[in-house]
Protein backbone atom coordinates (compact mmCIF):
# COMPACT_ATOMS: atom_id res chain seq x y z
CA UNK A 1 0.00 0.00 0.00
CA UNK A 2 2.89 2.33 1.01
CA UNK A 3 4.50 1.28 -2.23
CA UNK A 4 1.49 2.05 -4.19
CA UNK A 5 1.25 5.34 -2.66
CA UNK A 6 4.68 6.51 -3.23
CA UNK A 7 4.00 5.62 -7.40
CA UNK A 8 0.81 7.83 -6.96
CA UNK A 9 2.71 10.99 -5.64
CA UNK A 10 5.81 10.16 -7.92
CA UNK A 11 2.82 10.27 -10.80
CA UNK A 12 1.35 13.36 -9.24
CA UNK A 13 4.55 14.80 -8.72
CA UNK A 14 5.67 14.39 -12.49
CA UNK A 15 2.36 15.76 -13.37
CA UNK A 16 3.09 18.62 -11.51
CA UNK A 17 6.66 19.44 -13.05
CA UNK A 18 5.43 18.85 -16.82
CA UNK A 19 2.68 21.68 -15.78
CA UNK A 20 4.75 24.17 -14.26
CA UNK A 21 5.87 25.33 -17.85
CA UNK A 22 9.42 25.56 -16.51
CA UNK A 23 12.12 25.02 -19.06
CA UNK A 24 14.43 24.80 -15.74
CA UNK A 25 17.08 27.00 -18.46
CA UNK A 26 20.24 26.93 -17.11
CA UNK A 27 22.92 28.70 -18.28
CA UNK A 28 26.42 26.98 -19.39
CA UNK A 29 29.73 28.30 -19.67
CA UNK A 30 31.55 28.01 -23.40
CA UNK A 31 33.88 30.95 -22.64
CA UNK A 32 34.39 33.70 -21.17
CA UNK A 33 31.47 35.97 -20.59
CA UNK A 34 29.60 33.60 -23.59
CA UNK A 35 26.96 30.93 -22.35
CA UNK A 36 24.41 28.87 -23.85
CA UNK A 37 21.03 27.00 -23.24
CA UNK A 38 21.06 23.43 -24.13
CA UNK A 39 18.25 22.01 -25.68
CA UNK A 40 17.27 18.41 -25.90
CA UNK A 41 18.07 16.27 -28.29
CA UNK A 42 14.40 15.27 -29.61
CA UNK A 43 11.80 16.04 -31.17
CA UNK A 44 8.89 18.83 -30.34
CA UNK A 45 6.86 17.13 -27.75
CA UNK A 46 4.25 18.16 -24.82
CA UNK A 47 6.97 16.86 -22.68
CA UNK A 48 10.26 19.59 -23.66
CA UNK A 49 7.87 21.93 -24.63
CA UNK A 50 9.88 22.56 -27.97
CA UNK A 51 13.05 23.00 -25.78
CA UNK A 52 14.99 21.59 -28.23
CA UNK A 53 17.03 24.30 -29.41
CA UNK A 54 20.50 25.69 -28.26
CA UNK A 55 19.79 29.61 -27.47
CA UNK A 56 23.04 31.13 -26.26
CA UNK A 57 24.22 35.11 -25.32
CA UNK A 58 27.10 37.09 -25.41
CA UNK A 59 27.75 39.44 -22.51
CA UNK A 60 29.68 42.63 -24.00
CA UNK A 61 30.55 45.53 -22.49
CA UNK A 62 28.16 47.75 -22.55
CA UNK A 63 25.21 45.03 -23.04
CA UNK A 64 23.64 41.41 -23.58
CA UNK A 65 23.84 40.00 -27.42
CA UNK A 66 21.35 36.86 -27.51
CA UNK A 67 21.35 34.50 -30.22
CA UNK A 68 18.11 32.78 -30.75
CA UNK A 69 15.27 33.38 -28.91
CA UNK A 70 13.86 29.57 -28.20
CA UNK A 71 10.32 28.11 -29.06
CA UNK A 72 7.90 30.00 -27.15
CA UNK A 73 7.04 33.39 -25.18
CA UNK A 74 7.28 31.37 -22.39
CA UNK A 75 10.79 30.27 -23.03
CA UNK A 76 12.02 34.07 -24.33
CA UNK A 77 10.78 35.20 -20.50
CA UNK A 78 12.70 32.52 -18.66
CA UNK A 79 15.59 32.76 -21.24
CA UNK A 80 15.63 36.33 -20.22
CA UNK A 81 15.48 36.12 -16.31
CA UNK A 82 18.39 33.18 -16.30
CA UNK A 83 20.40 35.54 -18.33
CA UNK A 84 19.26 38.18 -15.97
CA UNK A 85 20.89 35.94 -13.06
CA UNK A 86 24.20 36.08 -15.00
CA UNK A 87 24.25 39.94 -15.25
CA UNK A 88 22.56 43.03 -15.05
CA UNK A 89 23.58 44.47 -18.46
CA UNK A 90 20.70 45.24 -20.49
CA UNK A 91 19.83 43.78 -23.45
CA UNK A 92 21.34 45.13 -26.44
CA UNK A 93 20.59 43.20 -29.25
CA UNK A 94 18.75 39.90 -29.98
CA UNK A 95 19.89 37.95 -33.32
CA UNK A 96 17.75 34.99 -35.26
CA UNK A 97 20.03 32.66 -37.33
CA UNK A 98 17.26 31.32 -39.13
CA UNK A 99 13.38 31.31 -39.99
CA UNK A 100 12.60 28.15 -38.02
CA UNK A 101 10.39 28.50 -35.19
CA UNK A 102 12.30 27.05 -32.11
CA UNK A 103 14.98 30.34 -33.40
CA UNK A 104 12.72 33.08 -33.43
CA UNK A 105 9.35 32.54 -31.35
CA UNK A 106 10.61 33.35 -28.10
CA UNK A 107 11.01 37.13 -29.68
CA UNK A 108 7.98 38.48 -28.04
CA UNK A 109 9.88 38.34 -24.67
CA UNK A 110 12.11 40.59 -26.51
CA UNK A 111 9.83 42.74 -28.23
CA UNK A 112 11.10 46.18 -25.94
CA UNK A 113 15.15 45.65 -27.72
CA UNK A 114 16.19 45.57 -30.98
CA UNK A 115 16.07 42.32 -33.04
CA UNK A 116 17.59 41.87 -35.70
CA UNK A 117 18.27 39.01 -39.00
CA UNK A 118 19.42 38.35 -42.17
CA UNK A 119 17.00 39.72 -45.04
CA UNK A 120 15.74 36.55 -45.99
CA UNK A 121 15.00 35.21 -42.71
CA UNK A 122 12.75 38.26 -41.86
CA UNK A 123 10.82 37.48 -45.05
CA UNK A 124 10.52 34.36 -44.11
CA UNK A 125 9.55 34.51 -40.79
CA UNK A 126 7.15 36.89 -41.81
CA UNK A 127 5.69 35.01 -44.82
CA UNK A 128 5.78 31.13 -42.48
CA UNK A 129 6.00 32.27 -38.70
CA UNK A 130 2.18 31.80 -38.39
CA UNK A 131 1.94 28.26 -39.38
CA UNK A 132 5.19 27.40 -38.02
CA UNK A 133 3.61 28.69 -34.68
CA UNK A 134 0.09 26.96 -35.35
CA UNK A 135 1.97 23.88 -36.14
CA UNK A 136 4.23 23.99 -32.73
CA UNK A 137 0.64 24.46 -30.77
CA UNK A 138 -0.02 21.05 -32.04
CA UNK A 139 3.63 19.40 -31.26
CA UNK A 140 3.83 21.11 -28.17
CA UNK A 141 1.11 21.89 -26.41
CA UNK A 142 0.10 24.59 -23.53
CA UNK A 143 4.26 25.65 -23.29
CA UNK A 144 2.77 27.59 -26.43
CA UNK A 145 0.22 30.00 -24.47
CA UNK A 146 0.65 33.32 -25.61
CA UNK A 147 3.11 32.88 -28.36
CA UNK A 148 2.96 35.24 -31.39
CA UNK A 149 5.23 35.71 -34.25
CA UNK A 150 7.74 38.74 -33.10
CA UNK A 151 8.91 39.91 -36.60
CA UNK A 152 12.73 41.30 -36.13
CA UNK A 153 12.51 44.87 -36.89
CA UNK A 154 16.50 45.41 -37.81
CA UNK A 155 18.27 43.70 -40.87
CA UNK A 156 21.75 42.06 -41.01
CA UNK A 157 24.26 41.44 -43.91
CA UNK A 158 27.48 39.90 -43.76
CA UNK A 159 30.61 41.67 -42.37
CA UNK A 160 32.07 42.62 -39.01
CA UNK A 161 29.81 44.83 -36.94
CA UNK A 162 30.53 46.42 -33.63
CA UNK A 163 27.08 45.54 -30.98
CA UNK A 164 27.52 46.90 -27.45
CA UNK A 165 30.84 47.59 -27.30
CA UNK A 166 31.98 44.06 -28.90
CA UNK A 167 33.25 43.14 -32.56
CA UNK A 168 31.35 40.57 -34.09
CA UNK A 169 31.85 38.72 -37.77
CA UNK A 170 28.39 38.00 -39.19
CA UNK A 171 29.16 35.32 -41.65
CA UNK A 172 25.81 34.96 -44.33
CA UNK A 173 25.30 31.09 -45.61
CA UNK A 174 22.53 28.90 -46.60
CA UNK A 175 21.28 25.61 -47.35
CA UNK A 176 19.59 24.50 -44.10
CA UNK A 177 17.09 27.58 -45.10
CA UNK A 178 17.26 30.23 -47.34
CA UNK A 179 19.72 32.35 -45.27
CA UNK A 180 21.29 30.63 -42.10
CA UNK A 181 23.54 33.02 -40.34
CA UNK A 182 27.05 32.46 -38.59
CA UNK A 183 28.10 34.48 -35.73
CA UNK A 184 31.64 34.76 -35.46
CA UNK A 185 33.18 36.14 -31.77
CA UNK A 186 36.23 37.28 -32.32
CA UNK A 187 37.00 38.05 -28.61
CA UNK A 188 36.25 34.95 -27.49
CA UNK A 189 36.50 32.15 -30.59
CA UNK A 190 33.45 31.04 -30.49
CA UNK A 191 31.59 30.33 -33.77
CA UNK A 192 27.84 30.20 -33.37
CA UNK A 193 26.72 27.85 -36.15
CA UNK A 194 23.12 28.17 -35.84
CA UNK A 195 21.41 25.12 -37.81
CA UNK A 196 24.16 24.53 -40.50
CA UNK A 197 25.75 22.48 -37.67
CA UNK A 198 23.66 19.28 -35.39
CA UNK A 199 25.68 17.64 -32.67
CA UNK A 200 24.32 14.11 -32.32
CA UNK A 201 21.27 14.50 -33.34
CA UNK A 202 19.66 13.79 -36.90
CA UNK A 203 19.69 16.92 -38.73
CA UNK A 204 16.19 18.69 -40.12
CA UNK A 205 15.50 19.14 -44.13
CA UNK A 206 12.07 21.03 -44.02
CA UNK A 207 13.65 24.23 -46.05
CA UNK A 208 17.15 22.15 -47.01
CA UNK A 209 19.18 22.97 -50.06
CA UNK A 210 21.89 19.78 -49.61
CA UNK A 211 24.14 21.39 -52.48
CA UNK A 212 24.24 24.73 -50.66
CA UNK A 213 24.48 23.24 -47.16
CA UNK A 214 27.13 20.83 -48.06
CA UNK A 215 28.84 24.23 -48.94
CA UNK A 216 27.88 26.16 -46.10
CA UNK A 217 29.73 23.33 -43.94
CA UNK A 218 32.97 24.10 -45.85
CA UNK A 219 33.21 27.55 -45.48
CA UNK A 220 31.90 26.69 -41.78
CA UNK A 221 35.05 24.69 -41.64
CA UNK A 222 37.17 26.70 -42.45
CA UNK A 223 35.89 28.95 -39.92
CA UNK A 224 36.81 26.53 -37.18
CA UNK A 225 40.53 26.13 -38.84
CA UNK A 226 40.86 29.90 -38.19
CA UNK A 227 43.10 31.18 -35.86
CA UNK A 228 41.56 32.46 -32.16
CA UNK A 229 38.85 29.11 -32.82
CA UNK A 230 37.81 27.81 -29.34
CA UNK A 231 33.89 26.21 -29.58
CA UNK A 232 31.75 25.57 -32.31
CA UNK A 233 28.24 26.03 -30.59
CA UNK A 234 25.53 24.05 -33.14
CA UNK A 235 21.98 25.11 -33.64
CA UNK A 236 21.38 21.39 -31.86
CA UNK A 237 23.62 19.40 -28.98
CA UNK A 238 26.63 20.04 -27.10
CA UNK A 239 29.08 22.62 -27.74
CA UNK A 240 32.30 20.70 -29.57
CA UNK A 241 35.80 22.29 -29.28
CA UNK A 242 36.55 20.64 -32.95
CA UNK A 243 34.59 20.66 -36.24
CA UNK A 244 33.40 17.40 -34.84
CA UNK A 245 30.07 18.34 -35.18
CA UNK A 246 30.21 19.75 -39.03
CA UNK A 247 31.66 16.70 -40.40
CA UNK A 248 28.61 14.73 -38.58
CA UNK A 249 26.23 16.89 -40.47
CA UNK A 250 27.93 16.41 -43.65
CA UNK A 251 28.21 12.63 -43.66
CA UNK A 252 24.36 12.58 -42.96
CA UNK A 253 23.84 14.73 -45.86
CA UNK A 254 26.08 12.89 -48.04
CA UNK A 255 24.35 10.08 -47.35
CA UNK A 256 20.76 10.96 -47.25
CA UNK A 257 21.44 12.91 -50.82
CA UNK A 258 23.43 9.82 -52.23
CA UNK A 259 20.06 7.60 -50.72
CA UNK A 260 17.24 9.30 -52.52
CA UNK A 261 19.59 9.61 -55.54
CA UNK A 262 19.86 5.69 -55.81
CA UNK A 263 16.52 4.78 -54.60
CA UNK A 264 15.13 7.27 -57.83
CA UNK A 265 17.46 5.47 -60.18
CA UNK A 266 16.02 2.36 -58.83
CA UNK A 267 12.53 3.10 -59.38
CA UNK A 268 11.11 3.01 -56.09
CA UNK A 269 8.45 4.10 -55.04
CA UNK A 270 8.42 7.02 -51.98
CA UNK A 271 6.63 4.06 -49.80
CA UNK A 272 9.63 1.83 -49.97
CA UNK A 273 12.39 4.96 -49.99
CA UNK A 274 10.44 5.62 -46.66
CA UNK A 275 10.34 1.66 -45.69
CA UNK A 276 14.70 1.43 -46.07
CA UNK A 277 16.60 0.60 -43.06
CA UNK A 278 19.07 3.17 -41.63
CA UNK A 279 22.78 2.48 -42.54
CA UNK A 280 24.32 0.89 -38.91
CA UNK A 281 26.46 4.18 -38.80
CA UNK A 282 23.33 6.67 -38.46
CA UNK A 283 20.64 4.42 -36.98
CA UNK A 284 21.87 5.39 -33.03
CA UNK A 285 21.93 8.78 -33.56
CA UNK A 286 18.87 10.28 -31.87
CA UNK A 287 15.87 11.36 -33.87
CA UNK A 288 17.23 9.83 -36.85
CA UNK A 289 14.91 7.21 -38.13
CA UNK A 290 11.86 10.27 -37.94
CA UNK A 291 13.86 12.83 -39.66
CA UNK A 292 14.58 10.80 -42.16
CA UNK A 293 11.39 9.79 -42.90
CA UNK A 294 10.77 13.88 -43.12
CA UNK A 295 13.42 13.66 -45.22
CA UNK A 296 12.36 11.74 -47.23
CA UNK A 297 9.16 13.88 -48.02
CA UNK A 298 11.05 16.63 -48.38
CA UNK A 299 13.70 15.52 -50.84
CA UNK A 300 12.71 12.10 -52.60
CA UNK A 301 10.64 14.27 -55.32
CA UNK A 302 13.22 16.17 -56.71
CA UNK A 303 15.38 13.09 -56.72
CA UNK A 304 12.78 11.07 -58.28
CA UNK A 305 12.04 14.16 -60.79
CA UNK A 306 15.65 14.11 -62.55
CA UNK A 307 15.43 10.36 -62.10
CA UNK A 308 12.37 10.18 -64.45
CA UNK A 309 14.19 12.32 -67.02
CA UNK A 310 11.52 15.45 -65.95
CA UNK A 311 12.23 19.48 -66.33
CA UNK A 312 12.47 20.81 -62.43
CA UNK B 1 -24.90 -10.66 -46.42
CA UNK B 2 -24.30 -14.48 -47.13
CA UNK B 3 -21.41 -15.76 -48.88
CA UNK B 4 -21.22 -18.37 -51.81
CA UNK B 5 -17.58 -19.90 -49.85
CA UNK B 6 -17.27 -19.96 -45.88
CA UNK B 7 -14.40 -17.80 -44.46
CA UNK B 8 -12.22 -21.36 -43.97
CA UNK B 9 -13.04 -22.19 -47.42
CA UNK B 10 -11.78 -19.38 -48.79
CA UNK B 11 -8.58 -19.39 -46.60
CA UNK B 12 -8.13 -23.46 -47.74
CA UNK B 13 -8.71 -22.31 -51.33
CA UNK B 14 -6.08 -19.94 -51.41
CA UNK B 15 -3.57 -21.46 -49.57
CA UNK B 16 -3.08 -18.72 -47.09
CA UNK B 17 -0.73 -18.38 -44.78
CA UNK B 18 -2.41 -19.26 -41.20
CA UNK B 19 -1.36 -15.56 -40.12
CA UNK B 20 -3.16 -14.45 -43.08
CA UNK B 21 -6.13 -16.47 -43.13
CA UNK B 22 -6.91 -15.72 -39.46
CA UNK B 23 -7.20 -11.72 -40.52
CA UNK B 24 -10.07 -12.32 -43.15
CA UNK B 25 -12.91 -11.45 -41.78
CA UNK B 26 -16.65 -10.32 -43.03
CA UNK B 27 -17.17 -7.57 -40.25
CA UNK B 28 -16.41 -5.38 -38.05
CA UNK B 29 -13.98 -2.72 -39.46
CA UNK B 30 -10.36 -3.63 -38.29
CA UNK B 31 -9.88 0.35 -38.50
CA UNK B 32 -12.36 1.09 -36.23
CA UNK B 33 -13.66 4.31 -38.02
CA UNK B 34 -16.59 5.66 -37.59
CA UNK B 35 -17.87 6.10 -41.11
CA UNK B 36 -17.07 2.81 -42.27
CA UNK B 37 -20.75 1.68 -42.78
CA UNK B 38 -21.31 4.68 -44.75
CA UNK B 39 -17.99 4.04 -47.29
CA UNK B 40 -19.39 0.37 -47.24
CA UNK B 41 -23.05 1.82 -48.76
CA UNK B 42 -21.43 4.28 -50.67
CA UNK B 43 -18.71 2.09 -52.24
CA UNK B 44 -19.65 -1.32 -52.19
CA UNK B 45 -23.38 -1.40 -51.86
CA UNK B 46 -25.01 -4.65 -51.50
CA UNK B 47 -21.72 -6.90 -52.59
CA UNK B 48 -20.57 -9.22 -49.94
CA UNK B 49 -17.59 -7.97 -48.20
CA UNK B 50 -14.38 -9.40 -46.73
CA UNK B 51 -11.79 -7.42 -45.19
CA UNK B 52 -8.47 -9.20 -46.80
CA UNK B 53 -4.70 -8.73 -45.96
CA UNK B 54 -3.81 -9.74 -49.43
CA UNK B 55 -5.53 -6.29 -50.28
CA UNK B 56 -2.11 -4.07 -49.00
CA UNK B 57 -2.31 -0.29 -48.29
CA UNK B 58 0.93 1.10 -47.77
CA UNK B 59 1.01 4.65 -46.64
CA UNK B 60 3.68 6.32 -43.87
CA UNK B 61 1.27 6.43 -40.33
CA UNK B 62 2.29 10.31 -40.02
CA UNK B 63 2.49 11.91 -42.88
CA UNK B 64 4.90 14.65 -43.16
CA UNK B 65 2.97 16.32 -46.20
CA UNK B 66 -0.65 16.32 -46.07
CA UNK B 67 -0.48 17.49 -49.58
CA UNK B 68 1.87 14.31 -51.03
CA UNK B 69 1.03 11.49 -48.67
CA UNK B 70 2.75 8.25 -50.69
CA UNK B 71 -0.34 5.73 -50.81
CA UNK B 72 0.62 2.34 -52.20
CA UNK B 73 -1.90 -0.55 -53.04
CA UNK B 74 -0.68 -4.02 -53.68
CA UNK B 75 -3.35 -6.86 -54.03
CA UNK B 76 -1.32 -8.99 -56.58
CA UNK B 77 -1.36 -11.92 -54.47
CA UNK B 78 -4.75 -11.71 -54.42
CA UNK B 79 -6.33 -13.95 -57.75
CA UNK B 80 -8.65 -11.99 -60.01
CA UNK B 81 -8.79 -8.54 -58.94
CA UNK B 82 -11.34 -7.02 -61.67
CA UNK B 83 -11.35 -3.50 -60.01
CA UNK B 84 -9.86 -1.70 -57.35
CA UNK B 85 -11.25 1.42 -55.39
CA UNK B 86 -8.99 3.36 -53.27
CA UNK B 87 -11.05 6.06 -50.81
CA UNK B 88 -10.20 7.51 -47.46
CA UNK B 89 -12.34 8.01 -45.21
CA UNK B 90 -12.24 11.36 -43.47
CA UNK B 91 -11.50 12.97 -46.42
CA UNK B 92 -14.16 15.78 -47.84
CA UNK B 93 -13.51 14.17 -51.33
CA UNK B 94 -13.90 10.37 -50.34
CA UNK B 95 -12.96 8.95 -53.70
CA UNK B 96 -9.11 8.69 -54.38
CA UNK B 97 -8.98 6.81 -57.57
CA UNK B 98 -10.28 3.53 -59.05
CA UNK B 99 -8.33 1.09 -61.01
CA UNK B 100 -8.68 -1.54 -63.64
CA UNK B 101 -5.57 -3.71 -63.82
CA UNK B 102 -5.74 -5.95 -66.77
CA UNK B 103 -2.44 -6.52 -68.19
CA UNK B 104 -0.80 -5.72 -65.15
CA UNK B 105 -0.72 -7.07 -61.84
CA UNK B 106 -3.14 -5.17 -59.31
CA UNK B 107 -0.07 -2.73 -57.32
CA UNK B 108 -0.58 0.79 -57.95
CA UNK B 109 1.83 3.85 -56.13
CA UNK B 110 0.03 7.15 -56.43
CA UNK B 111 -0.07 10.55 -53.82
CA UNK B 112 -3.12 12.16 -52.04
CA UNK B 113 -3.89 15.45 -50.41
CA UNK B 114 -5.62 14.41 -47.31
CA UNK B 115 -7.64 17.14 -45.24
CA UNK B 116 -6.86 15.26 -41.66
CA UNK B 117 -6.17 11.99 -40.24
CA UNK B 118 -7.88 9.10 -41.76
CA UNK B 119 -8.16 5.25 -42.88
CA UNK B 120 -6.80 4.48 -46.39
CA UNK B 121 -8.43 2.01 -48.08
CA UNK B 122 -8.44 -0.09 -51.28
CA UNK B 123 -11.48 -2.36 -51.95
CA UNK B 124 -10.88 -4.97 -54.48
CA UNK B 125 -13.61 -6.77 -56.57
CA UNK B 126 -13.08 -10.19 -57.31
CA UNK B 127 -15.11 -11.85 -60.22
CA UNK B 128 -17.42 -13.71 -57.64
CA UNK B 129 -18.41 -10.01 -56.62
CA UNK B 130 -16.67 -9.71 -53.51
CA UNK B 131 -15.23 -6.84 -52.32
CA UNK B 132 -11.64 -7.51 -50.74
CA UNK B 133 -10.68 -4.79 -48.44
CA UNK B 134 -7.77 -3.35 -46.88
CA UNK B 135 -6.44 -0.32 -45.54
CA UNK B 136 -4.44 1.91 -43.20
CA UNK B 137 -4.54 4.87 -40.83
CA UNK B 138 -2.80 7.86 -41.91
CA UNK B 139 -2.06 10.56 -38.91
CA UNK B 140 -1.79 14.13 -40.85
CA UNK B 141 -1.87 17.81 -39.52
CA UNK B 142 -4.11 18.10 -42.69
CA UNK B 143 -4.95 21.11 -44.98
CA UNK B 144 -4.13 19.38 -48.24
CA UNK B 145 -7.39 19.36 -50.25
CA UNK B 146 -8.17 23.14 -48.76
CA UNK B 147 -4.37 24.37 -49.70
CA UNK B 148 -3.95 26.02 -52.94
CA UNK B 149 -1.59 24.07 -55.97
CA UNK B 150 1.43 25.52 -55.72
CA UNK B 151 0.38 25.53 -59.82
CA UNK B 152 -1.94 28.52 -58.49
CA UNK B 153 1.53 30.60 -57.71
CA UNK B 154 2.40 30.63 -61.16
CA UNK B 155 1.05 30.59 -65.05
CA UNK B 156 4.40 28.28 -65.91
CA UNK B 157 1.92 25.14 -65.61
CA UNK B 158 -0.26 26.42 -68.21
CA UNK B 159 2.82 25.84 -71.06
CA UNK B 160 3.66 22.57 -69.40
CA UNK B 161 -0.16 20.97 -68.54
CA UNK B 162 0.08 16.89 -69.03
CA UNK B 163 3.94 16.91 -69.84
CA UNK B 164 4.56 13.58 -69.09
CA UNK B 165 7.91 12.48 -67.81
CA UNK B 166 8.37 8.38 -67.02
CA UNK B 167 10.79 5.14 -67.62
CA UNK B 168 10.41 1.50 -67.12
CA UNK B 169 13.12 -0.40 -65.35
CA UNK B 170 14.20 -3.69 -67.31
CA UNK B 171 16.97 -5.36 -65.03
CA UNK B 172 17.64 -5.35 -61.04
CA UNK B 173 15.36 -5.86 -58.59
CA UNK B 174 12.37 -3.64 -59.83
CA UNK B 175 12.48 -5.29 -63.08
CA UNK B 176 9.10 -4.83 -64.55
CA UNK B 177 8.26 -1.39 -62.88
CA UNK B 178 7.46 1.72 -64.67
CA UNK B 179 7.26 4.99 -63.15
CA UNK B 180 5.40 8.54 -64.52
CA UNK B 181 4.66 11.94 -64.13
CA UNK B 182 2.54 14.30 -65.22
CA UNK B 183 2.20 18.13 -64.84
CA UNK B 184 -1.31 18.55 -63.61
CA UNK B 185 -3.09 20.88 -60.77
CA UNK B 186 -5.36 18.38 -59.51
CA UNK B 187 -7.15 21.64 -58.04
CA UNK B 188 -10.05 20.11 -56.04
CA UNK B 189 -12.37 22.95 -56.42
CA UNK B 190 -12.20 23.54 -52.56
CA UNK B 191 -10.05 26.63 -52.61
CA UNK B 192 -11.95 29.67 -52.89
CA UNK B 193 -12.07 31.11 -56.84
CA UNK B 194 -10.32 28.13 -57.96
CA UNK B 195 -12.46 25.26 -59.64
CA UNK B 196 -12.19 21.86 -59.66
CA UNK B 197 -9.38 20.55 -62.43
CA UNK B 198 -8.04 17.77 -62.41
CA UNK B 199 -7.01 14.20 -64.55
CA UNK B 200 -10.02 11.91 -65.21
CA UNK B 201 -8.47 9.00 -66.71
CA UNK B 202 -5.50 7.30 -68.02
CA UNK B 203 -4.55 4.34 -70.04
CA UNK B 204 -1.74 2.09 -70.38
CA UNK B 205 -0.88 -0.15 -72.92
CA UNK B 206 1.96 -2.20 -74.03
CA UNK B 207 3.56 -1.95 -77.58
CA UNK B 208 0.87 -4.38 -79.27
CA UNK B 209 -1.97 -2.38 -78.24
CA UNK B 210 -3.23 -4.56 -75.23
CA UNK B 211 -4.25 -2.40 -71.93
CA UNK B 212 -2.06 -3.08 -69.15
CA UNK B 213 -4.19 -0.45 -66.78
CA UNK B 214 -7.13 1.43 -66.84
CA UNK B 215 -6.71 4.37 -63.79
CA UNK B 216 -9.59 6.83 -63.14
CA UNK B 217 -8.28 9.22 -61.09
CA UNK B 218 -10.54 12.13 -58.85
CA UNK B 219 -9.75 15.60 -57.04
CA UNK B 220 -7.68 13.97 -53.73
CA UNK B 221 -4.63 12.64 -56.24
CA UNK B 222 -1.62 15.14 -55.69
CA UNK B 223 -0.63 17.89 -57.52
CA UNK B 224 1.78 16.55 -60.61
CA UNK B 225 0.92 12.94 -60.13
CA UNK B 226 3.72 10.52 -60.13
CA UNK B 227 2.55 6.83 -60.52
CA UNK B 228 4.02 3.22 -59.86
CA UNK B 229 3.50 0.32 -61.90
CA UNK B 230 4.58 -2.97 -61.98
CA UNK B 231 4.30 -5.00 -65.19
CA UNK B 232 4.73 -8.52 -64.63
CA UNK B 233 7.66 -8.25 -67.48
CA UNK B 234 9.77 -5.41 -68.94
CA UNK B 235 8.04 -6.33 -72.53
CA UNK B 236 8.96 -2.85 -74.84
CA UNK B 237 7.59 0.72 -74.73
CA UNK B 238 4.29 1.57 -72.78
CA UNK B 239 1.84 3.79 -74.45
CA UNK B 240 0.08 6.11 -71.74
CA UNK B 241 -2.79 8.04 -72.87
CA UNK B 242 -5.02 10.57 -70.77
CA UNK B 243 -7.11 13.45 -70.58
CA UNK B 244 -8.66 15.57 -67.47
CA UNK B 245 -11.89 17.68 -66.81
CA UNK B 246 -11.66 20.18 -68.97
CA UNK B 247 -10.91 17.69 -72.29
CA UNK B 248 -6.99 18.41 -72.20
CA UNK B 249 -5.90 15.14 -73.45
CA UNK B 250 -2.50 13.21 -73.53
CA UNK B 251 -0.31 10.85 -75.30
CA UNK B 252 3.05 9.57 -74.25
CA UNK B 253 4.78 6.68 -74.99
CA UNK B 254 7.40 5.54 -71.75
CA UNK B 255 10.41 3.63 -73.07
CA UNK B 256 12.81 1.07 -71.10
Amino acid sequence: MKRLLAVLLLLVAGQLQAADFDYRLAAVPVAKDVYTFIGKTEDFTTGNGGNIVNTAFIVAPQGVIVIDSGPSLRYGEQMRRAIAAVTAKPIALVINTHHHPDHFLGNQAFADVPIAALAETRDGIAADGNAFAENLYRMSGDWMKGTEVQLPGQTLSAGIVDVAGRRLRLVALDGHTGADLVVVDATSGVVFAGDLAFNGRAPTTPHADVAHWLKALDRLEGLTREAGFTVLLPGHGAPSADAGPIRQTRAWLTWLSAAMRDAAKAGLDMNEVLARPLPAEFASLPVAASEYRRSVGHLFPAAELQALGAKP
Amino acid sequence: MKYPLTIAAIALAALMPPAEAAALRESGDPLDSARWSEMQKAFLAGAPVLFDPRVKVIAPSTAENPMQVPVTVDASALPGGAEVVVFADFNPIVQVLRFFPEGAPAFLGFRVKLQQSTPVRAAVRTADGVWHVGGTWVNTVGGGCTAPSAAGGSKEWQQRLNEVSGRQWSEGPNAGRLRMRIVHPMDTGLVAGTPAFFLEEINFADAAGKRLMRVQTYEPVSENPVFTLQRTSADGPVEATGRDNNGNAFTARIDQ
